[in-house]
Parts: structure tokens; sequence; C-alpha cells
């Protein structure tokens, strides 16, 4: 069995760029789908409302290995087969709508209901009220348990690994598989992940001391811990 | 689109095997839980009263789970530990990894709920002459466990939804369950599909449990 080497490491460290590419596309579609299913969520009509509630119930309730798989499995069933990179993306916008969905909702119902009769007052109509009154004001709630989901969603891109996703976590594995020595190796991939996670949980913290703290008082986050 | 048949048959040829994957993720999601949430009390005192090199050695220790996937967490316990002379099966290896991986987690949310106890909570507690441990155990914990009763429960589904992922070192669970049995049928879809249903169907379980425990524990009035 040969040594571990220098190069190694630099294999590795090409790897890094599938694990950020899987966040960044994932967050990305996540966000749009998140955004609608916030839309829904608090939608006049019941029906819009539990449907957005089944689908966030759905992929919060169930393992997020268990949900690539299934895309994976399933779109290859329905007819259009995707290789396991653009099949991960779509997993990871699936889940990240649901978090987000679900982080947005909440975040906009911490802005006080006078705010939507003052609105309505000034015979304002639902979208004007939503996006010019609404929305601003919940947006300054929603940034820091926003970027925890980010890091969240950049810790879970190691799941891809199992649907066979050549990123990080699985390049670790490989190398592992060549050379024992799940210490150096596994601990390096650790330390990457630690580097871009870190930051993200410190500024999430920052954040939330900065915007919402000074309204809420306690020190327990008012939105979900599922994002945790 | 859907020229696909879907044939469960196959799958329920499999009950039994998966019914006996579902109870060992019941079983090993309950031994985290309660493990956890014991080292985690003892962890959050020491970490909150203990000397300084204590406190610190914890708070690396909760920020280097949290940061890191808990994927890498399990291989790390899994092909380490048999370096350091510790030999565990995968299933021990997987609930090592598992509690390692809840007490980080649970032991934050405790620690949200200790810093939201007032601190004249304490200081009434000084006045009655309670060394620091009395004051945690009597007065600081059931208030904070109260307080942050609603994230721990969320916690604890996740420890439900994590443990499938010791199926990657092959531990045996619904997950690994799963596995084989689409290994077996190569009916993969359905098995999947099945099993996210089971999945589902236990989270919800669990929650109901848990609100039913957070109703029961906290019927007297707020203290």
């Amino acid at each position: 069995m040969r040594q571990l080497a220098f190069s190694d490491f630099v294999i590795l460290f090409n790897s890094i760029g599938i694990t950020l590419a899987l966040a960044a596309f994932g967050l990305i579609f996540g966000a749009l789908l998140g955004a609608v299913i916030a839309m829904l969520r608090i939608a006049k009509f019941r029906v819009l409302r539990w449907l957005a509630m089944g689908y966030i119930r759905i992929f919060q309730g169930t393992p997020l290995m268990l949900q690539l798989f299934l895309i994976f499995f399933g779109t290859a069933f329905l007819g259009f087969p995707l290789d396991a990179f653009p099949s991960a993306i779509l997993g990871f916008a699936l889940y990240a709508g649901a978090f987000l969905g679900d982080i947005w909702r909440g975040a906009i119902e911490t802005v006080p209901k006078g705010q939507t009769e003052a609105a309505r007052a000034l015979a304002m109509r639902y979208w004007p009220t939503m996006f010019k009154v609404i929305v601003p004001q919940a947006v300054r709630v929603s940034i820091p348990p926003t970027v925890g989901f980010v890091m969240v969603l950049l810790k879970s891109t190691s799941v891809a690994a199992l649907v066979g996703v050549t990123e990080l976590t699985q390049t670790g594995q490989h190398l592992n598989n060549v050379i024992y020595n799940p210490f150096a190796i596994f601990g390096a991939v650790a330390l990457v992940y630690f580097a871009m996670c870190f930051p993200l949980t410190v500024l999430s913290r920052y954040l939330e001391r900065r915007l919402v703290q000074q309204f809420n008082g306690s020190g327990i986050p008012r939105t979900s811990l599922l994002t945790d | 689109m859907l020229q696909y048949h879907f044939q469960f048959g196959d799958v329920w040829k499999y009950r039994d095997m998966l019914m006996g994957g579902l109870v060992q993720t019941i079983w090993i999601s309950i031994i985290t839980i309660v493990v956890s949430f014991v080292i985690a009390i003892v962890l959050v005192f020491a970490r909150q009263y203990g000397p300084k090199w204590l406190r610190l050695l914890i708070a690396t220790y909760v920020e280097l789970i949290r940061n890191t996937p808990f994927l890498i967490q399990i291989f790390l316990i899994f092909f380490g530990l048999p370096l350091l002379g510790l030999r565990f099966d995968a299933n021990t290896s997987g609930i090592i990894a598992m509690v390692a991986n809840s007490v980080a987690y649970t032991l934050e949310i405790l620690r949200a709920g200790i810093e939201n106890v007032g601190r004249g909570q304490v200081e009434a507690g000084w006045a009655l002459n309670l060394n620091n441990f009395r004051i945690f155990r009597l007065i600081v914990l059931p208030q904070a466990i109260r307080a942050v009763a609603v994230p721990l429960s969320t916690q604890f589904i996740l420890v439900l939804l994590h443990s499938s992922l010791v199926a990657a070192i092959a531990a045996s669970e619904l997950m690994s369950t799963a596995q084989i049995v689409e290994a077996r049928t190569f009916r993969s879809f359905e098995v999947y599909l099945v099993v996210l249903g089971l999945y589902l169907a236990l989270s919800l379980v669990f929650s109901w449990i848990l609100l039913a425990l957070r109703r029961f524990t906290m019927r007297w009035p707020e203290a």
C-alpha cells in the first residue's frame, strides 16, 4: 500500500469546485422554488396552503439521502434519465425549496398584521401590499436563518457522494480506499468543510444579533431550528 | 411519459425485512436521543460552570461537529477508531457517530435555553445558599428545557432522519435494508417510495409522541 502523497491532497482540493457547484445551483433553484412555496403557504386559498404544507412536510420529514435516491431513480423511470450531478442538483433544489419556503413564511408572519391592514386602508391590492410593505420588512428577519441554511446546504452536499457524485466527500472515500489513512484524509476533508461552513455560521450569528435580537430580545431563534 | 408499470409485489415479498429495518431505525434513534440528551446535560453544565480550559474544549467540540458534515464524522469514526485499537462493528460505530453528532446540537440548544433563564433566578439560588450544581439542577435546567422544548423535539426528529446516513457504512437500519431489497428485486423506485412513506410516517409519529411528552411534562403552570 502506498503512502499518502502531496498530489493526493491536490486531487482532494480539485473536488471542492463540484461541492461548491452543487451548493450554488441547489441554492439558486431552491431560492426560486422557496419563494413560490412561501407565497403558496400564506395564500388565500386553503388548497394552495395545504399543497405547500404537504410539500414542506414531505421534504422536512424524510431523509435527504432518500430524496436524492428517489429523484435519481425516479427521473429515469419517468422517462428523462439524468446523470448523477444534475439529479443531485434537482434534489438539493427541491430540498432547499422546502426549507427556504418555511423560513421565509416564518419571516413574513413576523410582520405585524397592522401593516397589512394599513396597506388595505390605503387601497393597496394583494401583490403591491406583499412586495412594497410586507416583504421588505420580512427580509431583515429572514437573512440570519437564510445564511444559516446556506451553511446547512453546503454541509448536506456531502450526501451527494452516496448517489455517485464525485465531490469532496466521495473523493475522500476513493482516496481512503486506495490509501488507508482515514485520519489524514477525512481530517483534511473535514477541515475543508469547516473552512467553508464556519465563516457562514459566524456571519449568521452576527446578523442574528445585529438584525433580529434587538427586536426579539431572547437568545432563542424564532424561526424553526430545523434549519440547523 | 409513464410507460412504467409499478410493481410493488416484489417489495411486498420483503416486508418482513423492511419491518426489521424500521424497528432497527427506531431503536438506534431512541438510544441516540436518550444517551446524547444525558451527555449533553452533563456537558452543558461543564460548559457553563467548569474551568476555562474545559469550557473552551467543549465549545471547540461543538463548533467542529456543527460545521462539518455528519457523513464525514461517520467515516472518521468507522475507519478511524480501529486505528486507535478500538474495533466496533458497523452498528456500534454508527451509534457512536450519531451520539457524538447529536450531543453537539443538543448541547447548543440547551445552552440557548440556559442563557434565556433570568440572572435573578440564579441569584435567588445563591440567596438560598444552594451550590452551583443544585442551582443548575433545580432552577436553571427545568426552565431551560421548558424554553427550548420545541427546538429540542426538532433535533430529536433530525436524529431519526440522519440515522439513514449510517447506511453508508452498512449499519443495519431502514435505509440499508432498502438498499439490500433494491439489489435483490431491481425495483429501486418502488422500494425507495415505500421507504419514503415509512420515514414520513415515522417522523410524524415521533413528532406526535414528542408533542404529547411536552404536554405531559409541562402540564403544571408556568413557574
